[in-house]
């Protein structure tokens, strides 16, 4: 780990401020990415803002809306009443991710800015064009197993690897954030991007735009939703295929749906076309064998990813199974 | 039997400082390595362990088990470093220092997190707990006696780490089941497969203790 400059942000102003005088600084909250980043050389920041200090940790219910600050604790979101009674998708699909002691560092912010764990992303040895633009994507022709079938460009293949952003995607949620020029919001849905030609940015933010918080509209889903996370162990690995399904069901007729996939692109996955094809249908397997089909159009694999085709689908089914009450 | 043990004392603290100070020694090595210049400048002061001193360092104000101490922290250091190799509470171990194994595991302000992940500069004001803080004099904590109970280790090197984490998945109200038990214990990797003792452990305790 390279020598950096240490400060702690007393306001979300001074934040910002710390990032637009500095290009190589960067923002630290629960740490358990960045530290760890750090340690292994791939990412160097010259300065580090401590922004724990700010009071951004507050869940609240608005008009129409739960916001979350953005400095909430994984664990605290997971385990709050009121999500758990709103929005129990968000709570399944955080505790779905990591271990129990990460989740006590980790922030809601944080985890939306958490790099891929694209093992060439992780290797300084190895070329990665996300890493170090230019150099290459060593996943494409080498160990790819872990890696995208959609939205993956010549570039890039890795994946965006949050629980927690599978969940809020699905969810409609939208992001509050704070730069030099003032405060904006954006849906959930823009906030993280296809590779493209340029791998090495993950998100939309600007370089010294802040997260203040997450917001969550009211719905109609809290007794028929599910996240499904298929991994190599049972717990505390990352997700192989997630799914986070959520249905409006009246009589056994669907209403509305929300459907998206995680492990299987650069951003979290929102299946729109599916959730289309699901609406006033019933509540069967059968519709939900149609919608996974329709989901996995466009699907490309690479040499050793070739399982995500056949387990995609069959996680979507056992997802909405599950939040339809069918098992 | 009491006689054997304290003679026998020294010859272990002796063998484990020798052991100590070649890891001070070759930790040099690397540092040079890595960094001549201000290793240069660290030379002035002599000797491995007042290299730190070369590099900038802040107060940081801690209470680790109950003391409190004001200590300088390079803001490169880690929670675990700083106890490890500032404090010599080597109770709490470094396994993978990538987050990915537990065996660091301390509670900061009554939670449990990784030692290994935090830096050490950043818990300003905060109270640490580690392995060393659980007993209260000669009396284990329950969680500690259940181990041995149980038999809830082989090799013993995650157990600082377990322990730590079994009493925060109980006060976090996670230990409700032994499948319950096992989800929210995976952050904490044994080796040698003690699991299923680990988890019989932790359900002694969280149903009210000793109970042989």
């Amino acid at each position: 780990m390279i020598q950096f400059q240490y400060e702690r942000a007393s306001t979300a102003k001074a934040a910002v401020n710390a990032l637009t005088n500095n290009a190589n600084a960067k923002i630290i909250a629960g740490g358990t990415n960045l530290v760890d980043l750090m340690k292994r050389n791939v990412m160097a920041p010259t300065k580090l803002v401590d922004i724990n200090a700010l009071p951004l940790r507050e869940i609240r219910q608005q008009d129409g809306k739960i916001s979350i600050g953005a400095m909430a604790l994984n664990s605290q979101v997971a385990d709050d009443k009121l999500i758990i009674e709103k929005h129990p998708l968000l709570s399944q699909a955080l505790n779905a991710g990591a271990s129990a002691q990460i989740r006590n560092m980790a922030s809601v912010g944080g985890n939306m800015m958490q790099r891929t764990r694209c093992h060439y992303f992780y290797d300084t040895a190895l070329p990665c064009n996300k890493r170090e633009p230019g150099s290459g994507c060593g996943a494409m022709e080498g160990m790819n197993r872990m890696h995208a079938v959609f939205g993956t460009s010549e570039k890039c293949i890795a994946v965006h690897p949050s629980d927690m952003c599978i969940a809020l995607v699905a969810l409609d949620a939208t992001v509050l954030v704070t730069g030099p020029k003032g405060d904006r919001r954006i849906p959930f849905e823009e906030l993280h991007r296809l590779p493209g030609n340029q791998p090495e940015k993950d998100n939309n933010l600007q370089k010294d735009e802040l997260i203040i918080s997450v917001e969550i509209p009211d719905n109609s889903f809290s007794k028929n939703s599910h996240y499904m996370k298929i991994r190599d162990r049972a717990s505390y690995a990352f997700a192989l295929v997630s799914v986070a399904a959520a249905l409006n069901i009246e009589g056994k007729v669907i209403k509305e749906a929300r459907l998206a996939m995680g492990g299987v692109a650069h951003k979290p996955w929102r299946l729109k076309e599916a959730e289309k094809a699901l609406v006033g249908k019933p509540a069967t397997e059968e519709t939900f064998r149609q919608a996974a089909e329709i989901a996995m159009q466009g699907a490309k694999a690479y040499k050793h990813n070739a399982f995500k085709l056949k387990l995609g689908p069959n996680v979507i089914v056992e997802a909405l199974k599950n939040a339809a009450g069918l098992v | 039997m009491d006689k054997n043990k304290s003679n026998k004392k020294p010859e272990k603290e002796d063998h484990q400082e020798s052991r100590r100070d070649f890891l001070k020694a070759s930790s040099i090595l690397t540092a040079i390595a890595v960094a001549p210049a201000t290793v240069a400048k660290a030379a002035e002061y002599n000797l491995g362990e007042k290299i730190s001193a070369a590099f900038e360092t802040t107060p940081v104000n801690l209470t680790i088990n109950g003391v409190k101490k004001q200590l300088p922290v390079e803001p490169r250091s880690t929670l675990l470093d700083v106890l490890r190799e500032q404090l010599d509470l080597t109770g709490t171990k470094k396994g993978c220092d990538y987050g990915q194994c537990g065996a660091c595991t301390v509670h900061v302000n009554g939670q449990r997190v990784l030692s290994c992940l935090s830096l050490a500069v950043m818990q300003e004001g905060k109270e640490v707990t580690t392995i060393e803080g659980l007993a209260k004099g000669d009396e284990l904590h329950p969680m500690q006696k259940a181990f041995i109970k149980h038999d809830g280790f082989q090799c013993g090197y995650c157990t600082p780490g377990q322990i730590m984490s079994g009493i925060a998945c109980i006060n976090e109200g996670h230990a409700n089941s032994k499948e319950d038990i096992k989800e929210f214990m995976s952050g904490n990797i044994c080796r040698c497969g003690a699991y299923p003792n680990i988890v019989k452990a932790i359900q002694e305790v969280k149903n009210g203790g000793q109970k042989s």
